[in-house]
């Protein structure tokens, strides 16, 4: 069993450098979603320079920046498995002991802990760029992007498990998540939606990693938003059900 | 007689509507280097995957090194080498970082430095994967294969796809791997590489094995026939020739005849009666055939089709 995490740990460790070998791995995953931040939140701040007049504007842009940082994870998620399975890099790891869990876990735990450091790069640059709008907890914001991340993760299982070629993971991968962030409530109130569609943003773990991400940023915080982590908490475990069914190792 | 340490009864898997296998029965045993031989789709490689454990088979029962590789999967692994047809290895993972991380995953290994030095690759350790030619690469996975010192090695077509040089390299480690003791299980479609590599070998057609043994034995109950081709200026070969017993037809164009017989003692006979003749020769040679005849024979078709 020691021998067996040791070579999780091994796994991981050689999954990072690899990812960190990648041109433009880094710059895609970690490096967009902060830019995007730091250009959106300066003009945010230059429009508004009045402190009473911030609205919920900055930190839906911190939000947004998460959610892409966390979107970014699983487009490269789905990209790495579907590529390992064509190259049949998951055939050669699953004939050694390790564990189908393990060698899936490890590429998990790669891309929560490159969202982690987005995250810490990303409240650096908000407490410099829009200073007194970035008061929240780091903790706190940071687990609700870790369970929306392992949520929307799970998704990404999902849509690596049923996508024929690794040439066809990016343009779906894209097709299936950026609508979601649009339907997120981010740019237009999910209530406000026609009904269809009101159904369909309530089903999406996106919406409801934003309604969280929005109450810990607002102050309403874990408790007035039980319902929403419940929602990812179950996108979760349903995708990882169905990702065990229908998940192709070559 | 040595320990059976692969046993196959009756193999069947299907993908679908697909008989990839429909029955495969076969012994392995110690020692020795067994390969599989067949045309592509043939069934040599779920045959060999089922083997491993990484196939569930539909019927029949296997053993490997008395364990069932479905049940006793974990037991299994740490102590059969497993190379695979087309699977790679992350683009940019170094040498070292491929060899270290598979050494982590098992019990008890090798040293790396002296199995990376024994494959050729010690000058290669800081390279990417993807930066390595194919016989590279496949030496990789050969260390990869080896670096807990298992008891059973699989190898699916190794050489496929690498220019000579390189395949002869590859059949000097396999040489190599018998020569310390493993017992290796491999699959090929180049008969050359069969016949010389395996001291036995299984033909498998369309999901079936069809005939066992080494390869000498195979030729010898399929394609007894022999040939001895000579040169020389005289006219009545056929009537000088009739007292070869085992001859069965003569076929001259100009100078150069050739006999058709049958059997291991043919050529001798034909030497035997060139010489009591006086006959002049100015060319001799005989052609034997090989384990492709053989295949040909069996199958009605040759490997490539």
């Amino acid at each position: 069993m020691n021998g067996l995490l040791k070579g999780f740990w091994k796994l991981t460790w050689v999954e990072i450098k690899v990812f960190l070998r990648e041109p433009l791995g880094v710059v895609g995953t970690l490096g967009i979603p902060i830019l995007l931040f730091v250009v959106l939140g300066r003009t945010l701040r230059d429009a508004q320079p009045a402190a009473d007049t911030v609205s919920q504007a900055p930190f839906n842009v911190a939000i947004l920046a998460a959610l892409m940082i966390a979107v970014n994870a699983v487009m490269s998620l789905v990209a790495i498995i579907s590529i390992y399975r064509e190259g049949g890099i998951l055939k050669r790891l699953r004939a050694t002991p390790l564990s189908p869990l393990t060698i899936l876990s490890a590429q998990v735990l790669v891309k929560l802990l490159f969202t982690i450091v987005s995250l810490v790069l990303l409240m650096l640059a908000g407490r410099r760029i829009l200073p007194g709008t970035m008061n929240v907890s780091m903790i706190s914001f940071g687990a609700a992007l870790l369970l929306s991340s392992l949520s929307i993760l799970s998704l990404g299982f999902i849509i690596a498990s049923i996508i024929p070629t690794a040439r066809f993971a990016q343009p779906i991968g894209a097709a299936v998540l950026y609508p979601m962030i649009a339907l997120s409530g981010l740019f237009y109130p999910v209530d406000k939606l026609p009904t269809p569609l009101q159904v369909l943003a309530q089903a999406l773990p996106t919406t409801h990693a934003v309604a969280l991400m929005q109450g810990v940023w607002d102050g309403s915080g874990w408790s007035a938003h039980w319902m929403n982590a419940v929602a990812l908490v179950v996108v979760f475990a349903a995708c990882s059900a169905l990702s065990t069914r229908w998940f192709r190792w070559e | 007689m040595p320990r059976t340490v692969i046993s196959v009864s009756h193999l069947g898997k299907r993908y679908g509507s697909t008989v990839a296998v429909s029955d495969v029965s076969l012994e392995v045993h110690e020692g020795e280097i067994f390969g599989l031989i067949g045309p592509n789709g043939a069934g040599k490689t779920t045959t060999m995957e089922c083997v491993e454990g990484l196939r569930k088979p539909d019927r029949g029962t296997i053993h490997v090194l008395g364990l069932d590789p479905q049940r006793d999967a974990t037991a299994l692994r740490q102590r059969i080498g497993v190379q695979h047809q087309e699977a790679h290895l992350q683009k940019r993972i170094k040498v070292w970082e491929a060899v270290d991380l598979w050494a982590s995953l098992y019990a008890q290994v090798v040293d790396a430095n002296d199995l990376l030095a024994r494959l050729g690759l010690e000058e290669k350790r800081n390279a990417w994967f993807m930066t390595l030619s194919g016989g590279q690469k496949q030496r990789l996975f050969v260390a990869l294969a080896l670096i807990h010192d298992p008891e059973v090695v699989f190898l699916d077509e190794l050489t496929t796809g690498l220019d000579p040089q390189a395949r002869r390299a590859i059949w000097e480690l396999i040489v190599g791997m018998k020569e310390r003791g493993k017992t290796v299980f491999l699959t090929t479609h180049l008969m050359e590489e069969a016949e010389r590599l395996c001291d036995r070998v299984g033909i498998i057609e369309h999901g079936a094995l069809i005939e066992i043994g080494s390869p000498a034995e195979l030729v010898a109950k399929h394609c007894p026939e022999r040939r001895v081709v000579f040169t020389s200026d005289i006219a009545d070969v056929a009537a000088r020739m009739a007292d070869v017993p085992a001859l069965r037809s003569v076929a001259s164009a100009g100078s150069s005849h050739t006999l058709h017989g049958e059997g291991d003692a043919f050529t001798t006979d034909v030497i035997h009666v060139i010489a009591r003749e006086g006959i002049h020769v100015r060319g001799f040679r005989t052609e034997h055939p090989t384990l492709e005849d053989v295949f040909l024979k069996l199958t009605g078709h040759g490997i490539r089709d």
